[in-house]
């Protein structure tokens, strides 16, 4: 969020009253207010989850990586994240197009209804699962005569995953699409392009900075949801646990190391979906 | 008037249609599922669930904590914009970046972290329980957790606004004689009033649904610290799905009207807006 670097500088200098001794005060108060509060919420918080792991040394940091439960965990969160970042790309990709490329009735309530997970609790999100495809779910009869499970296994935990992080991908592309217009696009079918070429020659990488910034997003949620997940996964050790899941489990055994071990690796995920964040918006792409 | 206006970009039906059946299979057909499981309740099992001792106690600390959360992020979040848009100072850069690590954060982490900094024993904790402040397992807790995953919100509404602030404005104002308190009420503060109430729902909006870091931080006692979202959980576990489908319909018509509120008050920042311009 620059405010203009050098020119803002230059501004500032030539301020009246700027330098006045009341100016002084209300800067410093501001600047310690606001780094007291996050120093305390934040900062404080993100230090201890490094202490903590790494409070009985490197070693034991490490060998809570060797339990086989850990190791399935983060197996388990990196499918689904495979899975569904995907899934909910394409969907974006295409809500997008159908969006911001033609005029139809109904659009702004479609908009809505794509925003809709954002506004639902994860717990909700994970519960409306259970209610189809649980024992006592509409589905839930038929499908365990047909052996299939879905809630506590695998599919389930996609499914609320998806639900999610659905929305991520598609409201960083259709405000992005919308402003950047559809000139470029019917130059090329003039020309005699036809729609899966001007898609990936043309659309694709005018909106691929926003697309980074939505995969990214979506990949960060879809790895650390817990409300959602918790709620169709059963918990069992081992098969449908993710790393959230994990470490609930780990901290209530009592196991610090092990539950801050695997909370350093899904903070390191954050710091580094920061990271590609911050990158891209460098590029110049703005949210809108 | 037909269905869309005409245009030579093809891809219309594949896209729309794609968009349209995704969006009904993982959206709108489960939620549709909780409307019909709450609805097939009797009228009179759905007022005694949804009006319990148990759940009135957990709404009240769900939207009271979520309130407050929202309240001192309204404060701090501008407090913090203020800072990062309006004073240079080392390390400005990191800080506007990690304000949006409650949002990348997952809030299992959070709520592990939280809960051990304000243990009795923590780094914090320790300081403020000689002078009898509980955090950690008390609804202080609750509303610490809650306002610390939804700050980012806050913060990310009033930024923009303060950006638009219009500097000749208070810079025509104090050579006019204007003190500082009358520029902020008079020019300022009007500018970024409707950021400030998006922000102060978004975060609310966002608080009243939290689960993963709370249930750490607030030990969970029926009546005391149980927040809604957990009650639900709990009627899930006990296998009542009714029940859980009926405090959840409780809090989606509840969000529904956060989400309203919202875009309200969002095109009326922006009418606002338009005016400012003018």
């Amino acid at each position: 969020m620059g405010a203009g670097g050098l020119a803002g500088l230059a501004d500032e200098a030539t301020r009246p009253g700027q330098h006045t001794w009341v100016h002084a005060i209300v800067r410093w108060f501001f600047i310690t207010v606001s780094l007291g509060f996050l120093a305390a919420v934040l900062l404080a918080p993100l230090a201890t989850v490094f202490i903590m792991a790494l409070s009985k040394g490197i070693a034991a940091y490490l060998h809570g990586f060797s339990d086989p439960d850990t190791l399935a965990a983060i197996r388990l969160t990196l499918i689904t994240a495979a899975v569904v970042v995907p899934i909910n790309t394409v969907f974006g990709l295409a809500a997008a197009w159908a969006i911001a490329k033609f005029e139809f009735r109904g659009k702004s309530v479609l908009i809505t209804l794509i925003d809709l997970p954002l506004a639902i609790s994860p717990v909700i999100s994970g519960m409306i699962f259970v209610l189809l495809f649980g024992l006592h779910g509409w589905f839930g009869v038929w499908l365990q005569a047909h052996n299939i499970s879905i809630i506590f296994a695998l599919p389930g935990i996609m499914l609320a995953t998806m639900f999610v992080t659905f929305p991520y991908v598609a409201r960083e592309l259709i405000p992005l699409m919308q402003q950047l217009g559809n000139d470029e696009e019917e130059a090329a079918i003039t020309l005699g392009a036809g729609g899966w070429l001007i898609f990936f020659r043309v659309t694709l990488p005018k909106v691929r900075w926003g697309l980074v910034y939505g995969m990214v997003l979506c990949n960060a949620r879809a790895m650390g949801e817990f409300g959602a997940v918790s709620v169709v996964s059963g918990h069992i050790r081992g098969l449908t646990n993710t790393m959230p899941l994990h470490i609930e489990i780990l901290y209530n055994e009592y196991n610090f190391v092990g539950a801050f071990a695997v909370a350093s690796l899904l903070t390191l995920l954050a710091a580094l979906t920061l990271v590609v964040k911050t990158l891209v918006e460098r590029t110049g792409y703005r949210r809108r | 008037m037909s269905f869309r206006s005409p245009s030579i970009l093809p891809g219309f039906g594949l896209t729309f249609g794609f968009t349209t059946v995704f969006l009904s299979t993982i959206v709108l057909l489960p939620l549709a599922a909780l409307v019909l499981a709450a609805g097939s309740m009797h009228w009179s099992d759905f007022v005694h669930t949804v009006l319990s001792p148990r759940a009135l106690g957990s709404y009240r600390l769900s939207f009271g904590a979520s309130l407050l959360a929202a309240s001192i992020n309204l404060v701090f979040g501008f407090i913090i914009a203020w800072t990062l848009v309006r004073y240079e100072f080392p390390g400005r850069k990191l800080i506007d970046a990690l304000i949006d690590m409650p949002f990348a954060l997952p809030t299992a982490v959070s709520g592990i972290a939280l809960t051990t900094v304000f243990a009795q024993n923590g780094w914090i904790g320790r300081y403020l329980e000689p002078l009898g402040i509980r955090v950690a397992y008390t609804w202080l807790g609750v509303t610490l957790a809650l306002t610390l995953i939804s700050m980012p919100f806050a913060v990310r509404a009033v930024q923009p606004a303060l950006l638009e602030v219009q500097r000749e404005l208070e810079e025509a104002a104090e050579t006019l004689g204007a003190g500082r308190i009358y520029v902020f009420r008079r020019i300022i503060l009007p500018t970024i009033l409707p950021a400030l109430l998006t922000g102060f729902t978004l975060a609310f909006a966002r608080a009243v649904g939290e689960y993963g870091s709370v249930i750490f931080i607030s030990g969970n006692l029926p009546m005391k610290t149980e927040i809604t979202p957990l009650l639900i959980v709990i009627h899930l576990e006990e296998f009542d799905y009714q029940g859980a489908a009926a405090l959840g319909l409780v809090m989606l018509v509840i969000s529904f009207v956060m989400l309203l509120a919202i875009n309200l008050l969002q095109a009326w920042g922006r009418r606002q807006h338009v005016r400012a311009a003018r």
